[in-house]
């Protein structure tokens, strides 16, 4: 691969003794759980948000085990609910929110554009803090007999009648919303205010740019659902009747500011997975993003327009139809920035120097389960179809194509493309590529029985469906593939393990990719850079990139495989 | 200290604060006595102008987004236009119960042998 | 680079530590002062957004059940206490002036003018929270809490509509949406003294976080309008609210 041709150049380093860098700067725990440096703190991220997704995912296998009987076989209705609500909020507040901006936009971030920390390094850190403390609490209400209202929350089920750990859940949610503020107003300071000299708006690489999106969906949206789920607290104890329409309430009211920012949230988990596929795409096809203006403008597109859509997620829930048309169109505008982003990444691949590396087939895998996750969302924001659909598997389908097909693809993606960069070591390749397609297959299998399901109707949530015995075939094909993808998720903390002690050592830039995180050491220096970089290229000039020159000029003639 | 060369290290005249102090005492008196009118329907639209136009003397003098960057000015002003986004709501309130009534010379092609659509059904 | 072999990664940590203490007014991620000035303005304003829609969310429930419910909060409404509630508006109006100046004094480099406007500011929120709780007060013992213990009732006077519309529970949700937006608003308030408190302390004996630069200064007092800002459209929201 082209991998290895490009490790036997001269590092710029040198290699004698143990060069110094972010990991070995210090051992101590308290080195790590008082630092400000932002590689260490995405650190700490990844290895939490790793132990949330687990949980989340062993809620899931539960879940998926107990539907392969039409009568359920192993929980009871209650716990049946409190396994999917704990799934739901555990993936959604916990792992998918934080997941790639906490991880690899706190990590590169600074790099991409030159910086040598985030703003606010030590906001940052209580960020992970308020992480933390969210978390402890839903794992509290967890332990405490969990929850059974979904991870909707919705009204007056939740503020009323519920007889689960409600109030602690919630407080893990309100208290990590606070934990993605301090990380989204971090990432807007330090891109406006740290990029180093020369490294304009538009030579900023695809991935900042849909962080910035991504900061100011979080922003203007997560202190919205914080106050309403306060409220629902609030209510829950003092009876107030905000939402409780036996007591003059409106629980449709609940549910609008619920999901002003819920909606938006979607775009918090896939904006930076759109991000990372920008860099992913284009490092592997050599070439610069296509239409590099237009995909920057889109996520802008689709962090503003994400915010006046909300209501297609309430065409049944008695809200006015004629807001139910005006959010439908909306909807459908939203596919237009989508549909912008997939087109040039599928025109960037085009005539590109594609190389197909584990983190690239990733990237195609979520150009294939995105498209058919934004498609299928059509079916949804359009209120005739979305009458029958609503609450059916089809709905699961989608959003999970988007979320695991697209978010998760991304992140593991992400996963394989910087973990060189971060640990300084190459991973074994084969069980990368083997790891990523095991990862489409089953995905494919988990999920794409749960249209045909949803379309026939099976509501989702609920673990009985012996009216209709003959879905079983469906949901047997689902728990199947989920369990196939249990194992495309587990391979990697396996290898990716096994390399941190055995893999080979990584050069500064083993993918040949032109960012600026990839022309600084491996791992780097507490500082980043040796010195502040100037930045004079394009974003994606590859001809720019100091080890690529020869591979660019070459590329002028024929492409000819590179490596062996 | 670079205080000339940077707007936001401009300092303001003190007679600037104390102008913008007493304008504000004087909206405060209006806005009592705003509220003892009946300017009928403009009653909210009254009250409410006399509060934007307090919270703007604050916004632009007391926290200088007047003599500050652009990059200020749009934030100090995304916040109140995405609180504003939060009142699209309302176009589901103002039409939950609305009924239009279907056109008149319309027939359905084919006789529907389920009940016809009632006055009482909003369409949920 | 420069650094000894010998002397090892510990003594690198160290002396970074050692850095980050004795960092001057420039924090070690920042270039200049410019840089590190602009970007705490920036954050701070971000920051305010946040709040802005966290309290925007209450303002929605609030227009939503007054349109809903227009003689409810008509009738609920006259239980509140205009004049204090004139008199806390005068008292942030007046707080905001005071923290203004401080940041006036404080870029004048004069310290102890600066300290002493902030500690005035301090006394009007004091002040504020003083009223706010007789206020309080005054609803505990009237019944006007929202919780098991809530009663409301109509005078005779009122109107055959108000009576036909007003009842105890829309009656309490009026003041559940009163101590929701009051109460988060006078929290933000305490907040704002824990935090202008020690500031001004700080001014005055010196402290080089706070002297090398005015910034931290306009920061509290950006937050300290943002509370002044919420208020003044409370005060008319809630107590002024037209009886036509």
């Amino acid at each position: 691969m082209s991998s290895s041709v490009l490790e036997n150049q001269p590092v710029a380093e040198e290699p004698q003794r143990p060069r110094k860098h972010y990991l070995n700067a210090a051992h101590t725990v308290g080195s790590w759980l008082f630092t400000t440096d932002h590689k260490r703190i995405a650190i700490m991220y990844l290895i939490s948000i790793v132990i949330f997704f687990a949980v989340g995912g062993i809620a899931a296998a539960f879940i998926r085990a107990e539907l392969t009987s039409p009568r359920g076989i192993m929980l009871s209705n209650d716990n049946y609910n409190k396994m999917f609500t704990l799934h739901g909020v555990v993936m959604i507040f916990f792992f998918l929110i934080p997941s790639i901006p906490a991880v690899f936009g706190n990590f590169f971030i600074p790099m991409a554009i030159g910086a040598r920390d985030l703003a606010f390094p030590r906001l940052n850190l209580l960020s992970w803090y308020l992480y933390m403390i969210g978390g402890l609490f839903a794992v509290l209400a967890m332990i405490l007999g969990g929850v059974d209202t979904g991870w909707t929350f919705y009204t007056p089920y939740s503020s009323m009648y519920s007889q689960s750990q409600v109030v602690l859940t919630i407080m893990g949610a309100f208290i990590a919303g606070f934990s993605s503020i301090a990380t989204g107003i971090n990432f807007i300071v330090t891109i406006h205010k740290m990029r180093a000299p020369g490294m304009t708006w538009f030579r900023l690489p695809l991935f900042v740019w849909s962080h910035y999106a991504t900061s100011l969906v979080i922003i203007l949206g997560t202190p919205v659902v914080a106050i309403t789920l306060l409220l629902v607290v609030v209510e829950r104890v003092l009876h107030i009747g905000i939402f409780d329409p036996k007591l003059g309430g409106d629980p449709v009211l609940f549910q609008h500011l619920f999901w002003f920012y819920s909606h938006p949230a979607v775009y918090i988990m896939i904006l930076p997975g759109l991000g990372v596929i920008s860099e992913l795409i284009s490092t592997f096809s050599r070439k610069r993003v296509f239409g590099y203006h237009f995909v920057a403008f889109s996520s802008m597109a689709i962090a503003g327009l994400g915010f006046l859509v909300w209501g297609h997620h309430m065409f049944i829930a008695g809200q006015s139809m004629y807001q139910g048309m005006v959010f439908s169109i909306l909807s459908f505008l939203v596919a237009v920035p989508s549909a912008i982003k997939v087109f040039n990444f599928t025109a960037t691949i085009y005539k590109g120097h594609v190389s197909l590396d584990s983190p690239m087939i990733y990237a195609m895998s979520f150009l294939g389960l995105f498209t058919i996750g934004g498609l299928t969302g059509l079916y949804l924001s359009s209120m005739a179809t979305d009458v029958h659909l609503t609450d059916t598997y089809f709905v699961t389908a989608h959003f999970h194509y988007i979320m695991v097909g697209g978010a998760i693809s991304a992140f593991m993606g992400a996963l394989h493309y910087w973990w060189p960069k971060m640990t300084g070591r190459m991973y074994p390749e084969l069980w990368g590529k083997l790891a990523a397609l095991l990862m489409f297959l089953g995905f494919n299998l988990t999920f794409f029985p749960q249209f045909i399901l949803g379309f026939l109707g099976n509501p989702r949530r609920y673990h009985y469906y012996y009216l209709q015995p003959e879905l079983q075939i469906y949901h047997i094909l689902s728990t199947a593939g989920a369990t196939v993808l249990a194992l495309a998720y587990l391979l990697p903390v396996f290898y990716l393990v096994w390399s941190l002690f055995f893999g080979p050592k990584a050069s500064s830039n083993p993918w040949g990719a032109s960012g600026l995180e990839w022309r600084t050491a491996s791992p780097p220096i507490t500082q980043n850079f040796e010195e502040t970089p100037i930045v004079t290229w394009e974003a994606y000039d590859y001809s720019s990139v100091p080890d690529l020159k020869e591979e660019a000029e070459k590329q002028a003639q024929p492409p000819t495989p590179v490596g062996g | 200290m670079t205080h000339d060369e940077h707007s936001s290290h401009h300092i303001l005249p003190i007679r600037v604060y104390v102008t913008v102090f007493v304008l504000l005492m004087v909206l405060l008196v209006l806005t009592y006595v705003a509220a003892l009118q009946n300017f009928g329907i403009l009653n909210n639209v009254v009250a409410l102008t006399i509060a934007v136009v307090k919270a703007l003397l604050v916004i632009l003098y007391f926290m200088h987004v007047r003599f500050s960057t652009r990059l200020t000015w749009i934030y100090a002003a995304a916040g109140f236009v995405w609180f504003l986004l939060l009142f699209i709501a309302f176009g589901d309130y103002w039409t939950r119960n609305l009924n239009v009534p279907a056109p008149k010379q319309w027939e359905p092609p084919i006789t529907l042998t389920q009940p016809k659509i009632s006055d009482s059904d909003h369409g949920h | 680079m420069a650094i000894e072999a010998t002397q090892g990664a510990v003594h690198e940590h160290t002396a970074a530590v050692a850095a980050q203490d004795e960092h001057g007014p420039v924090h070690h991620q920042f270039e200049d002062i410019e840089q590190q000035n602009e970007s705490y303005i920036v954050g701070m304003w971000a920051f305010l957004v946040t709040e802005i829609m966290f309290f925007g969310a209450l303002f929605l429930a609030y227009a939503v059940y007054r349109w809903k419910y227009p003689l409810v909060f008509i009738e609920a409404h006259k239980m509140l206490d205009i004049p204090l509630g004139l008199t806390n508006t005068f008292i942030l109006l007046t707080s905001s002036f005071f923290v203004v100046l401080a940041v006036h004094y404080h870029k004048l480099n004069r310290r102890k003018l600066a300290a002493t406007w902030l500690f005035l500011t301090v006394l009007c929120a004091f002040g504020f929270l003083v009223i706010k709780g007789f206020e309080y007060g005054h609803k505990f013992k009237v019944g006007h809490v929202p919780g098991p213990n809530f009663t409301f009732e109509l005078p005779a006077s009122a109107s055959p509509e108000a009576k036909e519309q007003v009842t105890v529970e829309r009656a309490q949700l009026f003041f559940g949406l009163y101590f929701a937006m009051t109460g988060l608003h006078g929290i933000h308030v305490l907040v704002g003294i824990l935090i202008l408190t020690p500031l001004a302390f700080m001014i005055l004996k010196g402290h080089h976080h706070v002297v090398d630069d005015y910034i931290p200064t306009e920061m509290a007092a950006l937050y300290w309008h943002f509370v002044d800002v919420v208020w003044i459209f409370l005060f008319p929201l809630f107590y002024l609210i037209p009886l036509h």
